[in-house]
């Protein structure tokens, strides 16, 4: 079974974010990037259900400049067999993400899609959902379980109150919450042995879509600041100050 | 212009998020329908006639809907689409769940998770876990829009409006549901807790999490947990409060052993009054507490219990 992994290079999820004195966006200059921590346990599933003999062959793809070879790289040390690198220096939304991503999904036929549930920077959460409906394939979004049972997979959601469990038919698309597992440390040899996995790059532009922007982002400014509150010395004093201050408990 | 709200709920009751998704349709301004889709839902639509600001409730009650798979939601409210400008659902899990789909299938952007309406086509969403403001316009001629109900006031509910039947069923009948396992609680839900009392790493393990539930049943508390706390095992994810969790913002927030790590303060900072109990005194939590208390929570919290 062929697995496809899409990946996305963000800004490291330890650095603080800087909105630009202009306003026009966040400041990501000389930040240090890494792969998106949802895509990272994607990666990880794959490498588990190859480990597992489920999967056969794995693939991670990343849409973006020259430099997210750096994130597929990573991926190809963390266990995914190839890589595909499509080539573009537009900020994608999400739509036209998920539409260069069919036409890999097509070229390819992966049983399974596993993604990220959402980056990091963007925090948009609808890529892996967007592909599934182009491709009509089925979803199992904010997965915390994989399991595949004949000619389908079942997936445990986290969803508000609780788990639901979902069956999909094959082949499907698997977006990735946290407790799905704890991705592994790439190892040096491994990080050798990456550098010679193939990496294929292909341009956006040569796939035939229209990539016009959907939104226009208008400007990026920082959040209210809270205004920090005093120090009480006791609970009695916390008691009477939410009481007769706050007047948040009676 | 007319505008498309899809109503939370359980097939039982209709969830008081939805209320603030009206509110967020109100902003936009227009004809407001709700659709409540589910099986054996007539109360919902009931309960869902009464929104304020809405004229029309459609109801699809058919067992296709039953437990709002993303496959089967997506196409009804793709097929809906047509006589609307926005589509708007609440950024609860189903919500996150089928409305990119309907964006695809419609050939346009979503805006997710927005917090204020600027326009009838900017709005305005955090990103970067919170930590910058975002103003987006839109350039699709239909919106399909996620809403956060941290953003919203709810809209009152005394109001009447039709309720009209739909017969379209979409089943996609490629996915199907097999079990849930929900968390039974006699506590608020986080999302609709007036007050919520969390716990963080500091709390060492999940038994210690008991604590909280004395001080939580006297203030009729929700119980929450930062994301360190569920990564180490001690309590499960959907209690989780955080840019990875659930965004609350009560009238009341009292965190426990937390750091108050960027993440943790994405999904709490709208709270009105916070109260931090740490040990650490330069724990970040302080920065945007309204009352803090450097104590050792073991001994803070019996005490707190005591004195309400």
């Amino acid at each position: 079974m062929k697995v496809l992994v899409p990946i996305k290079r963000v800004i490291d999820y330890n650095v603080k974010v800087r909105v630009k004195s202009d306003n026009t966006d966040v400041d990501l200059a000389n930040v240090k990037m890494a792969i998106n921590p949802f895509c990272e346990i994607a990666v990880e599933e794959a490498v588990r259900l190859k480990e597992a003999g489920t999967a056969t062959e794995i693939i991670a793809v990343s849409i973006g400049t020259k430099a997210c070879q750096e994130q597929l790289r990573t991926a190809l040390a963390l266990g995914a067999d190839r890589a595909i690198h499509i080539e573009t220096e537009l900020n994608l939304d999400a739509l036209n993400i998920a539409k260069l991503l069919q036409k890999v999904v097509e070229e390819e036929q992966p049983q399974l899609v596993i993604l990220g549930k959402q980056s990091i920077d963007s925090d948009n959460n609808q890529t892996g959902q967007m592909l599934a409906a182009l491709t009509n394939m089925a979803q199992g979004t904010f997965a915390s379980e994989v399991k595949f049972d004949g000619d389908k997979v079942n997936v445990t959601r986290e969803v508000d109150g609780g788990l639901q469990t979902v069956a999909l038919n094959l082949p499907a698309i698997v977006t990735t919450d946290l407790r799905l597992n704890e991705p592994r440390y790439a190892s040096l040899p491994n990080i050798m042995k990456a550098k010679r996995k193939p990496l294929a790059v292909k341009t956006a532009d040569d796939l035939g879509i229209d990539l016009s922007p959907r939104t226009t982002l208008l400007k990026v400014t920082p959040p209210a600041e809270r205004q920090a509150g005093i120090t009480v010395e006791s609970i009695d004093e916390l008691v009477e100050k939410l009481k007769n201050e706050a007047k948040v408990i009676s | 212009m007319s505008i498309l709200v899809f109503a939370e709920h359980d097939n039982k009751n209709l969830k008081a998020d939805t209320l603030k998704t009206v509110a967020a349709a109100q902003a936009i301004g227009g004809d407001i329908h709700l659709l409540v889709a589910g099986s054996n839902c007539q109360d919902v639509a009931q309960e869902a006639s009464k929104v304020n600001g809405v004229t029309k409730v459609l109801v699809a009650d058919n067992a296709a809907y039953e437990h709002q798979l993303a496959e089967n939601v997506s196409l009804l409210v793709t097929e809906l689409a047509g006589d609307y400008d926005h589509i708007l659902a609440t950024a609860l899990t189903t919500g996150k769940n089928f409305m990119p789909r309907v964006a695809a299938l419609l050939d346009v952007a979503q805006i997710s998770d927005i917090i204020a309406v600027e326009s009838s086509d900017t709005f305005v969403r955090p990103i970067y876990a919170g930590n910058a403001i975002a103003t987006v316009q839109s350039l699709d001629s239909k919106k399909v829009i996620t809403v956060r109900t941290t953003g919203f006031d709810s809209v009152a509910t005394d109001g009447s409006a039709e309720i009209v039947t739909l017969d379209t069923i979409t089943d996609a009948a490629i996915s199907s549901h097999v079990s849930d396992e929900f968390t039974v609680s006699e506590r608020p839900e986080l999302g609709a807790a007036n007050v919520i009392i969390s716990g963080g790493r500091g709390m060492q393990n999940g038994d210690n999490f008991k604590l909280l539930e004395g001080i939580a049943d006297k203030l009729g508390a929700g119980i929450g947990a930062s994301r360190a706390a569920v990564d180490a095992g001690f309590v499960p994810n959907d209690m989780q409060v955080g840019q990875t969790g659930k965004i609350v913002a009560p009238d009341l927030y009292i965190a426990v052993g937390i750091s108050g790590a960027i993440q943790h303060l994405a999904g709490m900072k709208d709270s009105k009054v916070i109260v931090a109990i740490n040990k650490d005194p330069e724990a970040p939590i302080f920065q945007v507490a309204d009352y803090g208390l450097v104590a050792d929570l073991f001994e803070a919290l019996p005490e707190l219990e005591a004195k309400l």
